[in-house]
């Protein structure tokens, strides 16, 4: 008898090595807003379509499976909930009318939700600053958000050269663009960032 | 961020006489960032959008691709909501457009054939639309989500040669332009690419997204990868006022990063 030789990838290495299927987490996930994902039968035609495939650690299909085994710690853990551009491909695509694409967005719901590490905390930071800038303004306020999002990130020096061109161009607004209805705006972001807190 | 789409979609739009009317305190719709981190909140903030369309009874023309797509989710989730209680008044009634099937519909072709004046002759374009003004066609009711075609015929109709290339909806990286450049370089670098091989001297867009990642980014991926591309990258609105003759493009090419007016120039356009 062969031992069997380690696959290239190490999550896939981990579900070779220690699987034990557990429904625990595609429950919550289905609790949580993705109620498909048990229609997966593993066509690929999610990943073969995606457009930032390559750049994943786990592939969109692999998710899926991984979610259906119950791994949770690794799919919250992964960049590619992160690394998704939700460019609605996967769901477009499923022949069992999964919504993948959303099923990524309860995902990351998750990862954020039970206070998992994101694999790609910069990533976090810009969409947090970006919610931020539309509560305390009603629109984004672009200059000012990207200000918040280098002094988060540490990327001080990046972009400069084309924040400038784009300033110059009359792109970027100095002063933020203010709605009369924050408080109402305010509102649905306390009603809702509050009650998934 | 995109002036020079707001004013050539306004400048098309007197021209071929069509009324638009902004909408009153409209909030942002949390684009990205609202659906990955929260889904009712991502509801609720485009919700607030349809409500006061709603409420002065009228459709919403919307011009970005992101806005679309999430504006129609929240209109369909509002008439679902309010059909699934038996009483109240029925919400999500108005209609959720995105600028290039408003122009496609055959009234608004008949009048824009009409009123060229200057046909973009020998200008050839790859047409991009990218991903959420199609996708997920359950959403946006696009009729060919793989393979969309009416910004192909808006390029026709003004005269433009229009490319054929495999790239019409493929996704430009969109919101990790910020937290993940280099990912939005490599498929903006591959779009160019692609764009260059199909015969395109120049990309047309309807969505602000990948008009900012395509324009703004190209010097960058032409560093990357030691080529030259100089590709402009216009929104359609633009082309369609320049052929009709109205509002003021020379103020639109100087917003933009790659300068379109040498290409306009040998086309005797500008």
């Amino acid at each position: 008898m062969s031992l069997p030789t380690a696959p290239q990838h190490p999550v896939a290495w981990q579900v070779q090595s220690a699987v034990r299927p557990s429904s625990e987490f595609v429950e919550l996930v289905a609790r949580s807003g993705a109620q498909d994902v048990g229609r997966c039968y593993q066509c690929r035609k999610c990943t073969n379509g995606c457009p930032l495939a390559s750049e994943m650690d786990l592939k969109p299909n692999q998710v899926m499976r991984a979610v259906q085994l119950g791994l949770q710690q690794e799919v919250l853990g992964s960049r590619t909930i992160w690394i998704c551009a939700a460019c609605q491909t996967c769901t477009t695509r499923c022949p069992n009318d999964i919504d993948i694409a959303h099923t990524m967005d309860v995902l990351r719901q998750l990862c954020v939700r039970l206070g998992v590490t994101p694999a790609e905390p910069n990533v976090v930071r810009f969409h947090r600053l970006f919610l931020d800038s539309v509560r305390r303004h009603g629109r984004v306020f672009e200059l000012g958000m990207i200000a918040r999002y280098k002094l988060a990130s540490g990327q001080l020096t990046t972009d400069m050269k084309l924040g400038w061109e784009l300033f110059r161009r009359g792109k970027l607004n100095f002063l933020p663009d203010r709605i009369t209805g924050t408080d109402e705006v305010r509102q649905i972001f306390k009603e809702t960032m509050e009650r998934t807190a | 961020m995109a002036a020079e789409y707001d004013q050539s979609i306004r400048a098309v739009c007197t021209a071929l006489e069509v009324e638009l009317a902004e909408l009153p305190d409209w909030n942002c719709c949390g684009a990205s960032s609202a659906h990955f981190l929260n889904d009712e909140l991502a509801l609720r903030l485009s919700a607030r959008n349809v409500r006061i369309a709603q409420q002065h009874a009228r459709d919403l023309l919307v011009p970005c691709a992101a806005c679309f797509q999430r504006l129609k989710h929240a209109q369909k989730a509002l008439r679902q909501m309010s059909r699934s209680t038996a009483t109240g008044p029925i919400n999500g009634t108005i209609d959720v457009l995105h600028v290039n099937d408003f122009f496609c519909r055959p009234e608004v072709l008949s009048r824009l054939r009409v009123r060229v004046v200057k046909p973009l002759s020998g200008l050839a374009g790859a047409p991009y639309y990218g991903c959420l003004s199609q996708r997920p066609p359950k959403v946006t009711d696009a009729p060919r989500p793989e393979n969309p075609t009416g910004m192909d015929a808006l390029m026709r109709i003004v005269g433009m040669t229009v490319c054929r290339w495999s790239y019409k909806t493929d996704c430009c990286g969109g919101s990790l332009a910020v937290a993940r450049t280099d990912l939005v370089l490599k498929l903006t670098g591959d779009l160019l690419a692609a764009a260059v091989e199909a015969g395109a001297e120049c990309i047309v867009t309807d969505c602000p997204m990948c008009q900012s990642n395509l324009d703004s980014r190209q010097a960058e991926i032409e560093a990357q990868q030691g080529k030259h591309y100089g590709l402009p990258v216009f929104y359609i609105t633009e082309l369609l006022a320049l052929a009709l003759g109205v509002g003021q493009p020379a103020r639109w090419w100087a917003k933009h990063l790659v300068d379109p007016t040498p290409l306009l120039r040998t086309k005797g356009l500008c």
